[in-house]
């Protein structure tokens, strides 16, 4: 019976364990990784049954994760790197940008660097500072990275996949607040292409664009709309870097009317990304600018305040009743 | 092993338990030596070498041919040939001493001025000019001779090379990783990084420190209170600190090191006691931190005369030797030159090759506009 019913925590296990299984050259490292399965326990029993080899915890250092993690890779591994929290990245920022990122290129093609970075990302779990946090914005701004973020467990599961036995680098973006949400995953089914939006609900009047966390809050967003007499769609854009926005532009098209919604902040956001092209390539068939709603520019609250920085329904509702207010 | 002694400065409350005795003379740490300034032969007694004479015209002529290379490179640079060039003159024992003692199998890892080390590796010189003149970034092939491409960021590569050790061991291979960076690298996280995972994974890692007691403008003080090779101490592997302008010193510490490496004893520290006797780059200028005297003490230590003194003292060499020398020190020159000089700018649309090697959506589109963009010029032209 190849189809259950898991969560995206699970799901992400199980992909892990097929790639271990499938691949010898695939290791898992992080902090935390092993005897404890992560902190959030993604990593579940992979090191009691892949062995401290290839399911490896390691110093607590980001910069030595991936700069090692480079390492293996030019010896032909392919690691799957697990960062603790979204906001503790950044001391691997500098590898990430500098040299994961660019090495490829700078050796005209003659390496590979098929190395995975898993960042839990996002808010909305009553966290301390630096740990509901996205970043993904830093990232899809440097080329020679990939982006992705999944929203549900067949994508987490598949993308992830994908992610491993691409040859470049991918960053692996997992929303937390969603880690335990339970959905349909089928292990023997034939994934579509990793970097490409997916219409996660069709709709007429306007077009709701997220990934990640935000798509089913865009999902109940449009339930609650249906109910108000609106039909709106809803794009799980799934990969950030590239962004698919050929599936943006057919559905802009057709609805006339974007919304873009994310955790991040709008400013510099994948939003602005969104709303410029879009503009250029819908500029005709749109009835109403391109809207963002995400977080503000602000550091990213104490949690008691988080609710009224995360967009939630309301706040996307708010951002459909104005675009259909043009 | 080198044993510790005295540091650059004394540790606050003066005594300390089980130190040991100071070294003979100075207030520096003992060096390992095999070979003294004025070309004398000495031994040492964990570094004892068997070199051949041939042996000993090699590394001579290692170091000569390139002193020669890296010579031409700052002229190129000069007449505007390259945009920038950093020198590795002065360096070229400890490059070549522990260049030599790699193996086939083992793999390096630069930093921007191992071009000595690239030449023991069987990097043609020419392909190390290519991102200085500025048509790529590197563009070797690093597989082809098991040297990576040069690491600008300072101390990155370090991780890269214990990392790749850590993948040998997974391996069961018996190569050897050898990381290079500099005194002022010892100051960055990476670093410091890599030396914990490498005593962690116990990971066949060399970690080599030329230290040619200059950051740019930053003595070592700046980047240390106790000798660099200590540093290894406390994250427990083996420290030494060897005459870097001695070339038969820094060969046989470093195939000590790189054995231990292959026999599971783990990473090893050797710092290389050197100078940097030219400016940091082409676009530096010494003048306006250190002194002229400074250079001259070190003129004396210099790693070629050194070789030089031994060979003419022991009549290993002669001058038919020399002379052959020369005209091949010539014959490389040419060839540089006109190398650099025949090497082509790039096609313009090189900026988006290579980004990625499974492909990506806006590279491609972007690529197309770029090119339909330059086209637009030559329909223009055509008119």
């Amino acid at each position: 019976m190849a189809t259950e019913k898991l969560s995206i925590v699970k799901a992400i296990n199980a992909s892990l364990r097929t790639a271990l299984e499938n691949d010898p050259k695939v290791i898992v490292m992080g902090e935390d990784v092993g005897k404890l399965g992560g902190v959030f326990r993604v990593t579940d029993g992979l090191q009691k049954d892949f062995g401290e080899d290839r399911v490896i915890d390691t110093p607590l250092a980001e910069s030595g994760i991936v700069g090692t993690a480079i390492g293996l890779a030019l010896r032909g591994y392919r690691p799957v790197v697990e960062i603790q929290f979204d906001g503790f990245v950044f001391p691997a920022y500098d590898q990430i940008v500098t040299q994961l990122a660019k090495m490829h290129a700078r050796a005209l093609g003659k390496i590979k660097l098929p190395v995975v970075v898993r960042i839990p990302y996002g808010g909305a779990i009553g966290a301390v500072e630096h740990h509901s946090e996205s970043p993904e914005s830093l990232f899809a701004h440097v080329a020679g990275l990939k982006i992705v973020s999944p929203s549900n467990a067949s994508d987490a599961y598949w993308m992830l996949q994908q992610a491993i036995q691409s040859d470049d680098p991918v960053i692996y973006f997992e929303p937390k607040r969603r880690y335990h949400d339970r959905s349909e995953l089928d292990t023997e089914a034939i994934p579509g292409p990793l970097h490409t939006a997916r219409t996660v609900r069709p709709g007429t009047d306007l077009t709701l664009a997220a990934y990640g966390p935000m798509v089913k809050t865009c999902l109940e967003a449009a339930a609650a709309a249906a109910e108000e007499g609106r039909n709106l769609e809803v794009l799980d854009l799934r990969s950030l870097s590239p962004i698919d926005f050929d599936a943006i532009q057919a559905s802009v098209e057709r609805t006339r009317r974007l919304v873009v919604v994310h955790e991040a902040p709008v400013f510099f956001g994948s939003g602005a990304e969104i709303a410029a092209r879009i503009t250029e390539r819908c500029f005709y068939h749109l009835e109403a600018p391109v809207l963002r709603v995400g977080g503000y520019h602000a550091p990213y609250p104490p949690s008691r305040l988080e609710d009224e920085y995360l967009p939630g329904l309301d706040r996307v509702l708010d951002a459909v009743d104005r675009a259909l207010a043009y | 092993m080198t044993v510790d002694s005295t540091a650059a400065r004394k540790p606050r409350g003066g005594k300390r338990a089980g130190a040991k005795k100071p070294a003979a003379g100075a207030g520096e740490p003992e060096l390992v030596q095999l070979l003294t300034p004025e070309g004398e032969r000495v031994e040492h007694p964990d570094y004892a070498i068997d070199v051949t004479p041939e042996e000993l015209r090699g590394l001579y002529r290692d170091m000569v041919l390139t002193r020669r290379f890296d010579g031409e490179a700052t002229t190129l640079q000069r007449q505007g040939e390259l945009g920038l060039w950093a020198s590795l003159l002065g360096q070229e024992a400890a490059q070549i001493g522990s260049g030599r003692a790699t193996r086939d199998d083992d793999y390096v890892f630069p930093t921007y001025r191992e071009h000595g080390v690239a030449w023991c590796r069987g990097v043609d010189p020419t392909n190390l000019l290519g991102m200085f003149r500025g048509v790529n970034n590197g563009g070797w092939d690093p597989n082809e001779n098991n040297f990576h491409l040069y690491t600008i960021v300072i101390g990155s590569q370090a991780l890269h090379a214990t990392g790749y050790a850590m993948g040998i061991t997974k391996d069961g291979a018996d190569s050897a990783v050898i990381a290079y960076f500099g005194d002022g690298a010892t100051s960055q996280g990476d670093v410091a990084e890599a030396f914990t995972f490498a005593a962690v994974y116990n990971a066949p890692v060399v970690f080599f420190c030329q230290n040619n007691q200059w950051a740019i403008s930053e003595p070592t003080e700046k980047q240390t209170r106790v000798p660099l090779y200590r540093r290894a101490q406390g994250y427990g592997f083996p420290g030494v600190r060897v005459d870097g302008n001695d070339v038969l010193a820094c060969l046989a510490v470093t195939r000590a090191a790189l054995e231990r490496a292959r026999t599971g004893e783990g990473p090893t520290f050797v710092e290389a006691f050197t100078y940097r006797m030219g400016a940091h780059t082409t676009s530096d200028d010494p003048t306006r931190y250190r002194r002229d005297e400074e250079r001259e003490l070190w003129e004396a230590k210099d790693p070629i005369l050194r070789l030089r003194r031994h060979l003419e003292r022991e009549g290993i060499a002669d001058e038919e030797f020399f002379a052959a020398l020369e005209t091949e020190s010539d014959a490389l020159a040419k060839r540089v030159r006109e190398t650099v000089r025949a090497m082509p700018d790039p096609e313009s649309t090189a900026i988006f090759e290579n980004i990625y090697a499974d492909g990506h959506a806006l590279v491609d589109e972007e690529r197309e506009q770029f090119i339909a963009y330059q086209a637009s010029f030559a329909d223009e032209e055509s008119k």
